[in-house]
């Protein structure tokens, strides 16, 4: 089954909390996550998203200049 | 500001002891700083960004919005490039110890800090040299001055924003268009200045900007730190620590990014949700309507020992050029004799001596015996200055 989720991986909370605070004011879902042990071994979080505002959201970081490693999906 | 006092906390201690050395740290927090720090251990808990439990991510937000307070109050859009240490000594530290290398060359003022001064004399020893630009008699520093102490092999200007000592300001804008235009890295200390006149990091080109959250930001003790502008790349910046970031945990190397790169160890998350909630309170209030008050003041206060026989007022003497610290001795009194009697018999409590500042009372004659310093702050009243006054003009009765 495939999940309707997908996450941003990011170098540090602060950053998952730049783009949380992002896609707040923009409007678009998203929640902080510890990350996924199959995608990384890193024990922060990253920004879980719906993984259909995928593109606009990859969009919006470019436009904004927000750093980030990696769109996955769950 | 709002000035209406039921609203506000009092300038005076239980005993009724007038506070005036806010230039030290501020007293008394505007309402609601310690709540918030009440709050957050109560409440909240738990290390931010350690952990991605609810508790820790919420943990994480405090510290997060107090470095988006802190990078909008500063004009940065970044909040990343936010550093937070314990305090401004920390991110001064930083800047001087991270960039600098054997030959290279800090152009500084006469009016420095011995955060600055301290650190630079420490780095003479490791082959690093520097130019003190000596300041007037009042404190002030003539830009072309500084222009013509720049050599080769400079790489900083680090400059005080306003003297701790006798509150005059220096001119950090027209310094920033110098150090622009010669492509060299620009520190201010806002130590003294910050939240008591508008300070914009891309408009006075500053580059690195150091900053303490228990002065006039009102937030509590043990928060401060230093903004990193674009121009500073954090891969020519070492970090004086290394330690656990919470990220890149697979990595026994620091990491490359900001803030992480500079902030090991755990946050003083506690004081950073103290400094949020000050933060908060002070945009409500806005800085020039604090501006405005302070300067009404610090021109009764300037104006009162103007006028006593046998005071020696030091700075600028204008409350317009100067923040609201006020040096100046009794002439004839030892600056420590005056500051245990203020204490004892009139119940006014401010610093005397040397200010951590030296080079500062070389500048205006002080030294080696130093003077007296009123720090006045926000929730000081005007009843405050005249208490203080009569028992200066008092005091200076004796000696003539």
């Amino acid at each position: 089954m495939t999940s309707e989720y997908g996450v941003v991986l990011v170098d540090s909370t602060s950053h998952a909390l730049r783009i949380e605070k992002l896609l707040g004011m923009v409007g678009l879902p998203c929640k902080l996550i510890p990350v996924p042990r199959h995608l990384s071994s890193d024990c922060g979080v990253c920004v879980r998203i719906m993984k259909s505002d995928s593109e606009k959201i990859h969009a919006l970081l470019n436009e904004n200049k927000i750093v980030f490693q990696s769109f996955e999906v769950l | 500001m709002n000035t209406n006092k039921g609203r506000l906390p009092s300038s005076r201690t239980k005993e009724g002891a007038v506070y005036l050395d806010n230039a030290a740290t501020s007293w008394p927090k505007p309402p609601g700083v310690a709540d918030s720090m009440h709050h957050f251990i109560d409440e909240i808990g738990a290390n931010p960004g350690r952990s991605g439990h609810r508790m820790s991510i919420q943990a994480a937000h405090v510290v997060y919005s107090a470095r988006a307070a802190i990078a909008e109050l500063f004009g940065v859009s970044d909040p990343l490039k936010v550093i937070f240490g314990i305090n401004i000594t920390d991110g001064i530290n930083l800047a001087l110890h991270g960039l600098l290398k054997p030959g290279d060359h800090v152009v500084t003022s006469s009016m420095e800090h011995n955060a600055v001064m301290r650190p630079l004399n420490d780095l003479l020893q490791k082959g690093v040299t520097y130019t003190r630009v000596p300041c007037s008699l009042d404190g002030t520093l003539n830009p072309a001055l500084l222009e013509q102490a720049i050599q080769p092999n400079t790489k900083i200007v680090a400059l005080n924003h306003a003297s701790n000592v006798c509150g005059t300001l220096l001119p950090i804008h027209a310094v920033g268009e110098i150090t622009r235009n010669k492509g060299l890295l620009y520190l201010v200390d806002t130590a003294q200045s910050a939240g008591t006149v508008p300070i914009d990091m891309e408009t006075d080109y500053i580059d690195m900007l150091a900053f303490t959250g228990h002065k006039s930001l009102y937030g509590p003790m043990g928060t401060g730190g230093i903004i990193l502008g674009s121009r500073v790349d954090p891969a020519d910046l070492s970090p004086i620590k290394q330690g656990g970031t919470g990220s890149r945990s697979e990595r026994e190397v620091q990491p490359e990014f900001c803030p992480d790169r500079y902030e090991s160890g755990t946050a003083n998350a506690v004081g950073l949700a103290g400094l949020l909630s000050a933060l908060e309170w002070l945009k409500e209030q806005g800085i020039i309507a604090i501006q405005s008050h302070k300067e009404t003041l610090c021109a009764q206060l300037i104006e009162g020992l103007m006028n006593i026989n046998g005071v020696t007022l030091y700075g600028p003497k204008k409350a317009s050029l100067q923040t609201a610290t006020i040096g100046f001795n009794v002439n004839g009194m030892e600056p420590s004799t005056v500051g245990l009697r203020l204490d004892e018999e009139f119940n006014i409590l401010c610093r005397v001596g040397l200010h951590c500042a030296p080079a500062a009372h070389q500048t205006l004659g002080t030294f080696p015996h130093g003077c007296v310093r009123f720090g006045l702050g926000v929730f000081n009243a005007s009843d405050d200055i005249e208490q203080a006054l009569s028992a200066v003009e008092k005091l200076a009765e004796e000696m003539t």
